[in-house]
């Protein structure tokens, strides 16, 4: 078994980059010696500043022999077909072809037998191509070369490869190859300043040895270990504590090849400002660590790294750092004392230059929305309303600080610190830092109330715009992280125990957005609840009220021009037009109804749901039982029913002026897909729960079944009679007169526990809903020991199937048990 | 002036020896030393030394100091690090050779920076400048932390690619000159290296200017009149690369290409004074990358632009 050495030196590769390109590089390259049938034992790829590395270990020295028999034409075939069958097998006579016979004749047969390629040639084929057409998220030309085009490409000019391979016990080979005039050998450089003498090497081993003492530590996670630790023990000897930070320190790691860890120190008076800000600053200019003394707060100390051992023991290069730092601090300074200046409310103007997205307008218009909805969700919530205003009006201000703008990451934190300094109510601070909140699985909920009202309201109002304009996640693209907003709502609504009935607040910002498109010479308009005419959005300007109780949210809204641009109608206020729409106004389009943006965004939310249930361990089966339709469900595998197409979005409008308008897309309106309230998450999941648990009891994996029996039976017996041919009630006069007693028995029994179950499931009693059902289980076993369900007599037949039915319906109450699984 | 003055040209005592030894240095290695572009820029790379000879297959290798002009960036002469004109050493060599990064490094070298002492370091940084329709990859180069050069191989300028790529190093003289005297305060730099009364500081040379300069371009600048000396030298440019083309050939890029300098800066300058909205900005800055893609395809169709 032999191994490769692959090395590719090149000018600086950015920090960010180097981790991936080396596992593409591994994954290049290891593929395609799989694909030519080249297996190995292992590979390991590494990243320095001037380096990707490659080691594949236990290769074979040549590709496997391959012998292949080829059959050819019919003896006695016209020579020529003969002769071309004799050179396509690479042979030169038909003395060299052998003749087989099968009972469909004669044939001419070849035995082909092809050598396996030395590895080696290989490797010279396909290393070159890989280099050429490396996956760089970047990559340039440089020098005399790129007058070509086509020349070379890399992330920065390549200089030199390394690429060896043989067997441990022998001097392996370089495999030879050339890329753009860059020939491939065993010759690389060490350190730029400490080392940059060639180094020849042979294979891994000592390629690594070597490196290390031309000080090149090859493997990113161990300089990373060796950061770490010389830092850890730095601030310790010195009475700190390292603030830790992954990501700083992955970036770190890529920017040295041999870590040296410094400290330096900056002047006290710095520590007025806020720690954060000081860290954001310490790490995004100069990519250094900042310590914490023993009481937590920040010390007036940083820990940078640098890539030489300093002739002085680093004295100047802790000198020189000191100075940037101290000018940066300067500046940040600077800012803190600047912003301080302006109070958060006089900066709310300044808003309206922010552009939140091109669609949905500017921050000052989403602060609008937010304010209005946090205002209304602070009473579910247990906040005080005008509390939940205010900080929601507040809660984007900070994005026009200085320090904001130059740390876009402190925003919210810094919007604390100066509504703290002006003295605002302290729940009102802490929601503008927390309204960002939670911005992942692990991140923290609020708990705060005003701060969960302002939070939820962010959410759902980003989630609502991005649905209005048919924004929404696809695959692996996210780029307005959608999936973490709906995320947030789950955990502050379930995390909280909240029960906010998110279909009316899912309205009103829709309501908002739509308001945006009322322009000058556009109007929308809304069907009224009693189908007589529609309502115009600017109604809700007068009357809110009014406005929520007339219109009809299952309909699609209108977005119309008038056709009298003098009509006196046009400046009301409030509009309501009882006669034909289009009598007074052309429709430019027509946009999805709140309703049904609901329910896609519900669908939505239910997904993350899951993901979010599934990774604290429910079964996410179970979920999927829960929040089926309770209407008569399809079977498991054919799709459910997932909402009503868009009718037309937002952007359609807003792009689409002047286009006629769109045909009106059928409207799914009535019924909803999910079960009751499935918008109150914190009620699905503490069904999910109980289910799981009865599940776990005798009884409960008893009754599931019980139920499966039935369900199949009347499967096999709807296909005979047809689908809903037992939803009829059942006949209990019947079983009175011909009943067996098991058959009485669950009948009543049945009638009972449903109605328990129904009344449990009403008053969000799901455990008493699953006690209800679990009284089933005695009559049901003894009706499956003991009754023929098909019995001879057809009317006794159906109604012992009506009853059957009546079982499967009984436990839909809970959840839809057909989804199950296990 | 007979006695030979107590002033030192050593490139850690004085700015101008700074200068001088960063032009000897590259003057030594075969470039073409220019004097600064006799126009308000916003950057070295301006230059058309820059600009248009990073175009076409010729080969290039130049180096030259530029006043360069941020309006923006003045603070009334406060700020020890921030200034509304400064000086940028440029060299661009053309096609980059194989070791630019150890010349820059000799260059360190030979202005006072003691590699065995300093740490040295290549951050990634890829530049872009949307006005001129060029971009390239590189690094900032830092000392200590402090970032002193950048580094850039050219990958596209004015629209067009390069072929072949020049690398350009621009080297921040303040801020390098701050380091090596060990200055905090830009004002406090020698300028001159003279000692005593001899000595002339930074600040004895530039203050009284960036103040002046600063009521200037935040204050008092006549927006009227820049707006209309952005469309004139707009429409200038266009004229002129109308009338200079002759069939295959240009005869006017160069001219052309001055009046593309000449928006830029009143660009920069109506920035400064806060009178361009954020979606007009965008729009502006489009309008001088449109006529500095059309210099640059101008300056192809010259010899210069590598027609023979």
């Amino acid at each position: 078994m032999s191994d490769l050495l692959l090395e590719l030196f090149s000018e600086e590769i950015p920090a960010r980059m180097q981790r991936r390109a080396a596992e593409d590089l591994r994954k290049l390259v290891t593929d395609a010696l799989v694909e030519r049938g080249l297996l190995y034992e292992g590979a390991k790829a590494y990243a320095t500043p001037r380096r990707l590395a490659l080691q594949v270990v236990g290769l074979p020295a040549k590709g496997q022999d391959v012998r292949e028999e080829r059959r050819g034409p019919r003896v006695g075939a016209p020579q020529a077909a003969v002769d071309g069958f004799v050179r396509s097998a690479g042979l030169t006579s038909t003395e060299q072809v052998k003749v087989e016979s099968t009972p469909k004749g004669d044939f001419y047969v070849a035995l082909i037998e092809k050598p396996g390629r030395p590895t080696v040639e290989v490797l010279a084929e396909i290393l070159p191509a890989i280099i050429r057409a490396f996956p760089w998220p970047k990559s340039m030309r440089w020098g005399a070369a790129s007058r070509e085009t086509g020349s070379l490409r890399w992330v920065r000019p390549l200089h030199s490869i390394v690429c060896t391979f043989g067997p441990e016990t022998e001097e392996p080979e370089i495999v030879p190859f050339e890329v753009d005039g860059i020939a491939s050998g065993d010759v690389t450089y060490g350190h730029r300043f400490m080392a940059p003498q060639p180094i020849r090497v042979r294979r891994f081993d000592d390629y690594v040895a070597a490196l290390e003492k031309a000080k090149v530590v090859l493997d990113a996670d161990r300089r990373k270990e060796i950061i770490l630790a010389d830092a850890r023990n730095l601030a310790f000897a010195q009475g700190f504590e390292l603030v830790e930070d992954e990501g700083l320190l992955e970036e770190v790691a890529g920017l040295v090849e041999w870590p040296v860890v410094l400290m330096g120190q900056f002047e006290e008076r710095f520590l007025a400002i806020p720690g954060e800000a000081i860290r954001a600053t310490i790490r995004a200019n100069q990519k250094c660590f900042v310590l914490k003394r023993a009481d937590g707060t920040l010390a007036d100390r940083f820990i940078l790294v640098s890539n030489i051992v300093a002739s002085d023991g680093g004295t100047a290069i802790v000198a020189g750092n000191g100075r940037v730092v101290r000018a940066r601090l300067s500046d940040a300074a600077f800012f803190w004392e600047t912003d301080k200046k302006t109070k958060l409310e006089d900066r709310l103007e300044k808003l309206k230059s922010i552009v939140f997205h091109e669609k949905l307008g500017t921050q000052y218009e989403r602060v609008e929305r937010i304010a209005a909805l946090a205002k209304e969700l602070a009473p579910v919530v247990g906040a005080d309303p005008a509390l939940a205003e205010r900080a929601a009006r507040l809660a984007k201000a900070d994005l026009v600080t200085e320090m904001v703008g130059e740390f876009p990451e402190l925003q919210g934190l810094m919007g604390r610190y100066y509504a703290a300094g002006e003295g605002v109510e302290p729940s009102v601070a802490i929601a503008i830092e927390d309204h960002y909140k939670p911005q992942g699985p692990s991140d923290r909920v609020p708990t705060d109330p005003v701060a969960v009202a302002v939070a939820l309201a962010d959410k759902l109002d980003t989630l609502v715009g991005f649905w209005a304009i048919d924004e929404k996640p696809t695959g692996s693209k996210d780029p307005y992280a959608l999936r973490r907003a709906a995320l947030g709502v789950i955990r502050l609504v379930l995390e909280n125990g909240l029960q906010p009935k998110l279909e009316q607040f899912v309205q009103l910002i829709y309501s908002m957005y739509l308001l945006r498109l009322h322009t000058a010479d556009l109007f929308v308009f809304m069907h009224d609840l009693e189908g007589k005419g529609h309502i115009s959005i600017t109604a809700y300007f007068t009357d809110d009220e009014r406005f929520f109780r007339a219109v009809d949210f299952s309909k699609p809204a209108y977005i119309c021009r008038p056709r009298d641009k003098n009509d006196d109608r046009n400046s009301e206020d409030s509009l309501i037009i009882t006669l034909g729409l289009n009598h007074y106004y052309e429709i430019i389009s027509e946009i999805i109804s709140a309703k049904s943006l609901f329910e896609l965004l519900l669908a939505f939310v239910h997904d993350r749901l899951k993901v979010y249930l599934r990774d604290k361990g429910a079964r996410h089966d179970l979920i999927d039982a829960v929040l089926a339709p309770v209407s008569p469900s399809p079977p498991v595998g054919e799709g459910r029913e997932g909402g009503t197409a868009p009718a037309g979005s937002m952007p359609a409008v807003a792009d689409g002026i002047g286009t006629p308008p769109s045909p009106s897309l059928p409207h799914k309106g009535g019924e909803g897909p999910h079960a009751p309230a499935a918008d109150d998450l914190l009620m699905v999941v503490r069904r999910v729960e109980a289910l799981g648990r009865f599940l776990e009891t005798e009884d409960g994996a008893n009754l599931l079944a019980g139920y499966r029996r039935a369900a199949n039976i009347l499967k096999a017996e709807e296909k005979k009679d047809g689908a809903g041919a037992f939803d009829g009630a059942v006949d209990y006069d019947l079983i009175a007169d011909k009943g067996q007693i098991e058959e009485k028995l669950l009948a009543v029994t049945l009638a009972k526990a449903a109605e328990a179950a129904r009344a449990a499931v009403a008053a969000e009693d799901f455990e008493g809903a699953m006690k209800a059902l679990a009284e089933l289980r005695p009559a049901v076993d003894a009706f499956f020991d003991k009754v023929t369900v098909n019995a001879e007599d057809p009317p006794v037949r159906v109604n012992r199937l009506r009853l059957l039915n009546a079982l499967r319906a009984a436990t839909r109450e809970v959840a839809d048990f057909g989804r199950i699984g296990g | 002036m007979n006695a030979a003055p107590a002033v030192t040209m050593s490139p850690d005592r004085s700015f101008q020896g700074l200068i001088l030894t960063l032009q000897r240095f590259w003057a030594e290695r075969g470039c073409v030393i220019l004097q600064p572009y006799d126009m308000e820029v916003g950057a070295g790379t301006f230059h058309p030394a820059t600009t248009l000879r990073a175009l076409g297959p010729k080969t290039w290798n130049a180096a030259y100091v530029q006043p360069s002009r941020r309006p923006k960036d003045g603070r009334y002469g406060e700020n020890p690090n921030r200034l509304q004109h400064y000086y940028q050493f440029q060299v661009i060599l053309k096609p980059s050779p194989p070791n630019l990064q150890e010349l820059y490094l000799e260059s360190l070298a030979a202005i006072g920076v003691d590699l065995a002492l300093h740490d040295v370091r290549f951050v990634e940084d890829d530049w872009e400048s949307p006005t001129l329709g060029a971009w390239g990859l590189g690094w900032e180069c830092w000392c200590d932390g402090m970032e002193v050069s950048q580094f850039t191989y050219f990958q596209q300028v004015a629209g067009f690619e390069c072929a072949p790529v020049a690398g350009e190093l621009t080297y921040g003289l303040e801020r390098l000159a701050m380091y090596v005297q060990g200055v905090e305060n830009v004002y406090d730099l020698n300028f001159n290296g003279g000692e005593g009364d001899a000595k002339v500081t930074y600040g004895d040379v530039f203050l009284q200017a960036e103040q002046e300069y600063s009521r200037h371009n935040f204050e008092h600048a006549d927006t009227q009149m820049l707006f209309r000396h952005f469309k004139d030298a707009e429409a200038e440019c266009r004229a002129l690369l109308d009338k200079g083309g002759e069939g295959e050939r240009h005869l006017m890029a160069l001219p052309a290409y001055d009046q593309c300098i000449k928006a830029s800066h009143v660009f920069n300058l109506l920035d400064a004074r806060g009178v361009i909205s954020v979606t007009e900005r965008q729009s502006y800055i489009l309008r001088v990358r449109e006529l500095a893609k059309a210099c640059g395809a101008a300056w192809l169709r010259t010899e210069g632009g590598g027609v023979a």
